[in-house]
Order: structure tokens, then C-alpha cells, then sequence
């Protein structure tokens, strides 16, 4: 499988028509054009030894610890928007979801669901993001599907990855260990990725500089349970954005929780659009952020650690865990005055991830 | 945010707090209600509430388009989204809003109307001629504010001859809803809800001006104020609602003066009247069969009027008896005195509209306003 391209080509005769070709039917069949897609585009793109044992199972040997597995959808449209595409976005939200357990994220699998027509050109720019975004993190794709749906049946491309982890030891987070008194940290401001997908959809026009945050968290996350391994849990406020998320932790710890609404970062272009189109950015989505709850004698060096991380230097504690007997996430407005932080309700935006 | 932001300050709300806390007569209980969704809103976002002393009370009025918007009116719509060939363009507030026998707008678009979320009736003039096969009805709601694009968009198409294009119209007048709750039993009669003043409506009043509320000040002795919709504007407002009644004045006064005149946009009016005519009657939700209180396609415009080419005709539709959103939207009860709200019914499965618009009085209070609770019980 580590053949040059070149050799690579010969081995199928005609090489895949990577500028104007399409995807067919066939080249999810399991026959000799599928073989010919895996070869000349995903394992060209991905290759490393595991991909190339060319089994129907990645076999790997993991590093002692406790082992972290996650899986994720993405239907995301338009597939391409400021910041990334739908192949980044793919990496760098399993590889997220695999490291707020502490793990650090070593393999993903990647399942390809596409529609016939879709064009070889765009397939190979998102497979080659998918690459990029993967080595970047120090993450392998491993293993991976292909199905092809009848035009009409599917829209582009959907793509499903699974992450798995290793746990250093000693590290216990878990959204159910927020206690009354620790702190809340997020590492920079929020809604950056849904007013970037917005900016782009028809019947939205408006142009903004906002590009989605999307990026892989583990470097960060791994700084940070180095620094402070009493971490008692770490989120990724995606869709449903802040809000949402801090009240998934605050019903699994059944605690409340108290935030201050002029700590936490907003960029003022994304401010303007949510204004515009009447959203809270509290509900808008984020693909490169995390909430991190700590006790709160670590809050300091932990804060301290995140801003001297590159995916950190706006970050912030943004409030505290509390005993609310009703669990709910009250925030002080800028004003002064206080309001409930409540769950999302309804779709805010459909297809942001 | 520029031009924002500085309506949202801190310290500029505790500036004013504290001149109303020092306004405001200790032995005296200043009741007030604010008309529009956008007021309630904007009260239990910011937490307005909390920065008032305990004798100024806010009373939530009907100023929710989608919210008193009755069930029979949706029922037309949902019978409109399942003729074939309908493209049924909406708000969308309005797809979540419970109609007759659990439907809703959002389940019909799930069991597979043509049911379009759109932004303006612009939207959906621009969907109609992408898509000259399909007949587009734009589902028309809301007050004065939302009535002129409505128009624009009735005339753009006649000079265009776009043929596939038509309105459900719903708009509504507030003048006509703060009469009828002037004159009801509830505040005339029985006192039982007592009102001193309004915050009168920010955007409405920009189309119609400050000149229609004088007459309610006269007439019913109440002060007015116009008020923009950003807490400090709402805080001011107050303020100046409170100094009326202090000093027993009953007048019209003008917080907004950024975007209020007196006469507001003869533009707007011109066009308003120019497409539209006023309904004998129109039912809301809450105050019930309103005379004069709604508009209608001018009979020139007929074509476009999608209650005529379609041969709608309205059959008023009875509510969940529990649902309390009638007695909320006039001040009556409060969003905690109905016995549905937070149990059975939440923004997640809204039994009544008051849950479903954020503008409503029982989703602003679910979403925003329920730490209260906590301070209660803590």
C-alpha cells in the first residue's frame, strides 16, 4: 500500500479521474472500482502501516491505561465553509470527543456514505483534509467503509468516524463529578462555528470574516490534565453550544451552576449575526472549545496552563458550580440582573456538524 | 457590538436602578404593563426584574404576534400546507405552535407538506419565482411592524405578474388589542388586574408613530410611554412611567426618540393602506372576537389574498381547556398560575402559543426567569 502514486495508477490501468470524474454506484460495490477508489484516494491519502495490512480490521497494540472509544456522524451543509470542511471537521470532533474523557486520541476509523454524482474532485479535497487534520493531531486513520447511496438518496457525503484513546493513569473525569465551589473554565469565545456555517447557507446573505473554530483539542487537553490531573471533567460545547452543554454536566453532577455573562469571550462579528437573526450565541455551535470544571484551589494554574496553549490564549473562568437545588444554570446578565441558562430548545440550525 | 452595546451597560442600569428605587413611592404599587413580547423579553433576558424595587411590577401584555394568533387561524394554514402543490412559507416561530387535534406546522412538514422557513415575505416572493410551478403562500402574521414588508412584497409581485405568489394574512393592530384591554371587565369593572401604565410597543410605534396612544391617555387616564426594546431603554421607560404617575400625569411620552416620531413613516402607512383594509372583526387568543382589530387584501389585491383564491374560511377552534395563555395575555394570571406550565407544557411540547414564541410571557419566564424558583425555595 506504500507504493508511489505513480505504480499506484498503473496497478488499476486508467487512474481515477480526480478532476472531473464522479462517484458511481460501483465504486461502492465491493468490486474491483471500490478497490480502486480505496486504494488511489483514502489509503494514498491516510497511509500508514495499519491501513496498509489491508484487512477488513485495523490490529493494533495500545499502550497500558484505561481505553476511551467514541463515534460520530457528520451530515454538516454546505460541506465546505470558512475554516473547514466536512473531512477536518470529522477528525477533529471524534478526536475531541475521545480526548475530554483525558485520552490521548491515537486511531480513527472513517465511514464514507456518498451519493452517486458526487464529484471525485470534491471526495478528494475532503479526504485530503481528513489527512491533514489527522496529522496534524498525531492521530492515525486505520480503518475505515465506503457505501455509495443512488443520487437523490444522500446529499454529497456523509461521513461517520470512531476515535479510540488511551487514559493516562490517575485520571479520573467524568460529567458526574462537578462538585459545589469548583470553578468553570472555557478556553475562548463561543459560536464561531455556527455563524460560519450560517454565513455560508442560501437565503442567508451576509458576509463576515468568521471562520469556524474547528480544531483538535488534545493538545491542549493534554497540557491540561498534565498540569492539573485533579480535572473533574471536560466538554465540548457542540451543537447546542454553552448552554447546552453546561447543563448536561450541572443534571449529571446534580449540581447548579452560576455563570457571568460578561466573562465569557464572544467575538463581536458573531455577536452582530446572532443579533441579526435574533440566536443567543449560548445555543450557537463550537467544534474547537471545551468547558473544563475544576476544584476551585486549581482554577489559577489551570487557567494559567490553557492560556499558554495556542487554542487557549482567550480563555477564562466564566463561573462556579453551585448547590441549586433545581440544577439549573443561572446566569448574571451584563446588566446585572440574572436569568436561567436553559436547555436548547427546538433546532437552533439544523446540519451544523 | 457598536450601537448596541451601550443600551446593555452595567453600570449605566445600576445609574438608573438606583434612580428608580429613589422614585419610586415606598407606599405605593406602581403596576405596569409592557405590551410588546419583545418587553418581556428583553425584562427576563437581561433580568431587568431584579434591578426594580418590589413595588414595581411588570404585567405581561399581548403583544406576541405568534402568540395570539388563535387556533382556528392555524388550522387554515395546516389546511393550506396539505393542498398539493402549496409551498407554505412561515416564520419560524410559528411551526412549533400547537393547532387543532396536536397538529402543528412542524409535524405536517415532517409528514411531508412543502412547509418553508423563511426570514422575510421577501423570501418567499423570491422562492415563488424560483419555483413557478409551485403555488407560494406566504404566511403573513404580526403588527404594524411586520405589515408594510407584507405590502411591499404583494406589490412587488403585481408589477411583476408573478402569478404563483399569495398571502395568508393575519396582521393585526395594536391600538384595537389596547382598547379591548382597557375596556375589559378584568381592568374597567373588577380591578382585578390593575394597571397604571404601559410601556408602550418600539417597533410598532415606528410605523404608526406616538399619535395613536394619546387617545388611551386621555380617554382611560393612563400613561404611556414608548419604549425601544433594549433593557436600558425599558429601565428608562419606567422611570418616566413612574414620574408620570407620581406627579398624576396621564400623557404620551416618547423614550424611543431614536426611531419614534409623533406621525412615524407616512412611507409605511401609504403602502399599508394601499394594500390593505380594515376586518369588521378578527378573533385573537386570549381577548377573544376584537372588532376592527385586524387588516385584510384589499379587494384590488384579491389575487394575492390567499384566504380568497383558496377558498379558506375560518371555523374558530376551541383550546385545551387547562391552557391559561387567554387569561396570561391579558394580564390576568401570571405564566407559574397555570397549572400546564413547566409540567405539561415546556418549549419542548408547548400546549399553548405562550410557550412556543420567545416573545411569549410563559417561554420567556421557562427560559429565562425561573431562577426565581430557586431563590424562593433555596
Amino acid at each position: 500500500m506504500s507504493a508511489p502514486p505513480a505504480r499506484r495508477a498503473r496497478r488499476w490501468g486508467r487512474p481515477l479521474d480526480t478532476k472531473r470524474g464522479v462517484v458511481e454506484l460501483s465504486h461502492g460495490s465491493g468490486g474491483r472500482a471500490m478497490a480502486q477508489l480505496i486504494d488511489q484516494l483514502f489509503a494514498e491519502a491516510f497511509a500508514n502501516p495499519w491501513l496498509a495490512q489491508g484487512n477488513d480490521q485495523a490490529c493494533m497494540e495500545l499502550p497500558p491505561g484505561r481505553v476511551a472509544l467514541s463515534t460520530d456522524s457528520y451530515v454538516i451543509s454546505p460541506l465546505f465553509f470558512p475554516g473547514g470542511d466536512i473531512g477536518s471537521l470529522a477528525v477533529h470532533g471524534t478526536i475531541n470527543d475521545v480526548a475530554m474523557s483525558g485520552a490521548r486520541p491515537l486511531h480513527l476509523s472513517a465511514g464514507f456514505i456518498i451519493e452517486a454524482g458526487f464529484r471525485l474532485a470534491d471526495l478528494t479535497r475532503i479526504v485530503g483534509s481528513m489527512a491533514a487534520a489527522a496529522t496534524a493531531a498525531g492521530v492515525s486513520i486505520v480503518t475505515g467503509d465506503t457505501k455509495v447511496v443512488e443520487r437523490g438518496k444522500g446529499d454529497g457525503v456523509f461521513i461517520n468516524t470512531s476515535g479510540i484513546g488511551v487514559i493516562p493513569a490517575g485520571l479520573e473525569l467524568s460529567g458526574d463529578r462537578a462538585r459545589p465551589g469548583d470553578r468553570i473554565l472555557l478556553n475562548g469565545s463561543i459560536g464561531d462555528h455556527g455563524v460560519a456555517v450560517m454565513s455560508t447557507r442560501s437565503g442567508l446573505d451576509f458576509e463576515v470574516s468568521v471562520r469556524s473554530d474547528s480544531a483538535a483539542l488534545n493538545g491542549l487537553v493534554e497540557a491540561m490534565v498534565t498540569a492539573v490531573p485533579e480535572i473533574r471533567c471536560l466538554r465540548d460545547p457542540t451543537r447546542g453550544g454553552l448552554a447546552t452543554t453546561l447543563n448536561e454536566i450541572a443534571r449529571q453532577s446534580g449540581v447548579g451552576m452560576a455563570v457571568e455573562e460578561p466573562e465569557i469571550p464572544v467575538k463581536p462579528e458573531v455577536s452582530a449575526v446572532c443579533e441579526l437573526l435574533g440566536l443567543d450565541p449560548l445555543y450557537v455551535a463550537n467544534e474547537g472549545k471545551l468547558i473544563a470544571v475544576c476544584p476551585a484551589d486549581r482554577a489559577a494554574r489551570l487557567l494559567e496552563v490553557m492560556r499558554g496553549h495556542p487554542l487557549g490564549k482567550s480563555a477564562a473562568v466564566i463561573g462556579e458550580v453551585d448547590a441549586d437545588p433545581h440544577g439549573f444554570v443561572r446566569m448574571r446578565t451584563g446588566l446585572g440582573g440574572q436569568r436561567v441558562v436553559d436547555w436548547l430548545s427546538g433546532e437552533q440550525l439544523p446540519r451544523i456538524c | 457590538m457598536k450601537y448596541i452595546d451601550e443600551f446593555r451597560d452595567g453600570a449605566a442600569a445600576r445609574g438608573l436602578a438606583n434612580r428608580i428605587a429613589a422614585q419610586a413611592e415606598p407606599q405605593r404599587h406602581y403596576n405596569l404593563m409592557e405590551f410588546c413580547g419583545g418587553h418581556t423579553h428583553a425584562i427576563y433576558r437581561y433580568g431587568v426584574s431584579d434591578l426594580l424595587p418590589g413595588n414595581v411590577n411588570m404585567v405581561h401584555g399581548p403583544g406576541c404576534p405568534v402568540c395570539v394568533l388563535p387556533v382556528g387561524r392555524l388550522d387554515m394554514a395546516l389546511t393550506l400546507a396539505g393542498f398539493d402543490g402549496i409551498t407554505l412559507c412561515t416564520y419560524g416561530d410559528m411551526l412549533r405552535v400547537p393547532g387543532s387535534k396536536d397538529q402543528s406546522l412542524i409535524k405536517a412538514k415532517s409528514a411531508g407538506a412543502d412547509i418553508r422557513m423563511v426570514y422575510s415575505a421577501t423570501d418567499a416572493l423570491r422562492l415563488a419565482r424560483e419555483q413557478p410551478e409551485r403555488e407560494v403562500v406566504f404566511f403573513a402574521i404580526g403588527f404594524e411592524t411586520t405589515t408594510p414588508p407584507t405590502a411591499v412584497a404583494i406589490k412587488a409581485a403585481e408589477e411583476s405578474g408573478l402569478d404563483n405568489f399569495s398571502v395568508f394574512c393575519n396582521h393585526v393592530l395594536t391600538p384595537a388589542a389596547i382598547a379591548n384591554i382597557l375596556e375589559s371587565p378584568d381592568v374597567r369593572d373588577l380591578g382585578t388586574v390593575p394597571i397604571d401604565g404601559f410601556l408602550g410597543p418600539a417597533h410598532v410605534s415606528v410605523v404608526i408613530g406616538s399619535q395613536p396612544y394619546e387617545f388611551f391617555a386621555r380617554e382611560y387616564e393612563k400613561p404611556v410611554v414608548i419604549s425601544g426594546f433594549e433593557p436600558l431603554d425599558v429601565m428608562q421607560s419606567i422611570l418616566m412611567l413612574i414620574r408620570q404617575l407620581n406627579e398624576g400625569r396621564a400623557e404620551v411620552e416618547n423614550q424611543y426618540i431614536r426611531a419614534v416620531s409623533r406621525d412615524g413613516n407616512a412611507k409605511a402607512k401609504r403602502l399599508v393602506a394601499d394594500v390593505f383594509e380594515l376586518r369588521r372583526q378578527f378573533e385573537w387568543r386570549g381577548l377573544g372576537v376584537v372588532p376592527y382589530s385586524a387588516l385584510r387584501i384589499k379587494q384590488r389585491y384579491t389575487k394575492f389574498d390567499a384566504e380568497r383564491r383558496f377558498a379558506l374560511s375560518y371555523v374558530p377552534a376551541s383550546e385545551n381547556k387547562a391552557c391559561e395563555c387567554g387569561a396570561i395575555l391579558r394580564g390576568v394570571l401570571k405564566p407559574t398560575d397555570c397549572k400546564l406550565f413547566g409540567t405539561a407544557c415546556t418549549p419542548e411540547s408547548p400546549m399553548g402559543s405562550c410557550m412556543v414564541s420567545s416573545e411569549g410571557a410563559c417561554a420567556a419566564y421557562y427560559s429565562y426567569g425561573r431562577y426565581q424558583d430557586s431563590a424562593e425555595t433555596a
